[in-house]
C-alpha cells in the first residue's frame, strides 16, 4: 500500500488521521483574536472612563457585545488549543489524559459563563435605559 | 526518565533571539490562558453583578499588585499578538534565513514592551 498523496495527508488521510485540523484551528481563532481582543484594547482607550456606568453601557450595547460574545468563543478555543500542546509536551501517560480532559470541561465551561455574563450585562443596560426612559416621561420614581 | 540518550536540552544549545521569542511565546500564551481568562471571566461577571461587585474587581485591579497583573497581562498579550504575526510571516515560509530570523525575533520581542508601554501610557496620560 502506498503513502497516499501529499493533498491526502493533509486532509488527515495519513496515519495521524488528524492532518493539520488542530494546526489550522489555532491560525484561525489567531486571527479571531487579533480583531476581537485588539478591538477590546482600543476600546478600552477610547472609552471616556472605566467606571461601572460607561463601562456596563458599552457593553451592554448590540455591537460591542456581539464583538464580546465572539471574543469569548475565540480566546477559549485558542487557549484550549494552546494549552493542550503545552500539556502534550509536559505531562505524560495516563495524567495527560486526565488534565485534557479537564482542560476541555474548563474550557468549554469558561466559555459558557462568559457569554451568559454578557447576556446578563445586555439585559442590565436593556433595564437601566427602560427605566431611564420612563424617568424621562413620567419624572423621578 | 528513560535510560537512553536524550537530545541536547537547554543547558546545551547557544541562546539566540529565535530562541528567546520561541520561549516569551509559550510562556505568554499560557501565561494568558491560565491568568488572563479567569481575569476576563472576573471582570465581566463583576460587571454584569453590578456596581458593588465592579467596585470589588476595580479595587483590587487598582492596588499595586493588582496593576502588576495587568500590566503583565497586557505585556503578555502585546508579546503573543507579536510574535504570533511572526508565525504567520513563518507559515507561508519566509523569513527562516538567519539574519532575517534573528532581526525579527528580535524586533518582535521589543515590539512586544514598546506596545505594552504605548498602550498604558494612552490610557492613564492622554
Amino acid at each position: 500500500m502506498g503513502e497516499g498523496t501529499a493533498l491526502g495527508r493533509v486532509r488527515g488521510l495519513g496515519p495521524a488521521h488528524h492532518g493539520s485540523h488542530h494546526w489550522l484551528l489555532q491560525r484561525f481563532t489567531a486571527a479571531g483574536n487579533l480583531l476581537t481582543v485588539g478591538f477590546l484594547a482600543f476600546s478600552f482607550l477610547f472609552l471616556p472612563d472605566l467606571s461601572y456606568e460607561s463601562v456596563r453601557a458599552w457593553v451592554g450595547g448590540a455591537l460591542p457585545a456581539l464583538a464580546l460574545a465572539l471574543m469569548i468563543v475565540s480566546v477559549f478555543w485558542h487557549a484550549r488549543l494552546g494549552l493542550q500542546v503545552m500539556l502534550e509536551d509536559y505531562v505524560h501517560g495516563a495524567n495527560r489524559f486526565a488534565a485534557i480532559l479537564v482542560l476541555n470541561l474548563a474550557a468549554f465551561a469558561g466559555a459558557a459563563a462568559g457569554l451568559l455574563f454578557l447576556a446578563q450585562i445586555m439585559i442590565n443596560t436593556e433595564v437601566s435605559q427602560a427605566v431611564t426612559g420612563l424617568q424621562n416621561q413620567l419624572g423621578p420614581l | 526518565m528513560a535510560e537512553r540518550p536524550l537530545s541536547p536540552h537547554l543547558s546545551i544549545w547557544k541562546w539566540g533571539p529565535a530562541m528567546l521569542v520561541s520561549i516569551l511565546h509559550r510562556v505568554s500564551g499560557d501565561g494568558l490562558a491560565l491568568v488572563g481568562l479567569p481575569v476576563l471571566l472576573w471582570w465581566l461577571g463583576a460587571l454584569a453583578s453590578g456596581p458593588a461587585a465592579y467596585e470589588t474587581f476595580t479595587w483590587y485591579a487598582t492596588t499595586i499588585p493588582g496593576y502588576v497583573v495587568l500590566v503583565g497581562l497586557s505585556w503578555a498579550f502585546f508579546n503573543h499578538f507579536a510574535s504570533g504575526i511572526r508565525h504567520f510571516v513563518l507559515d507561508i515560509g519566509a523569513g527562516y534565513a538567519v539574519d532575517a530570523n534573528n532581526r525579527w525575533s528580535v524586533a518582535t520581542t521589543a515590539g512586544g514592551i514598546v506596545l505594552t508601554a504605548a498602550f498604558w501610557a494612552a490610557l492613564l496620560l492622554v
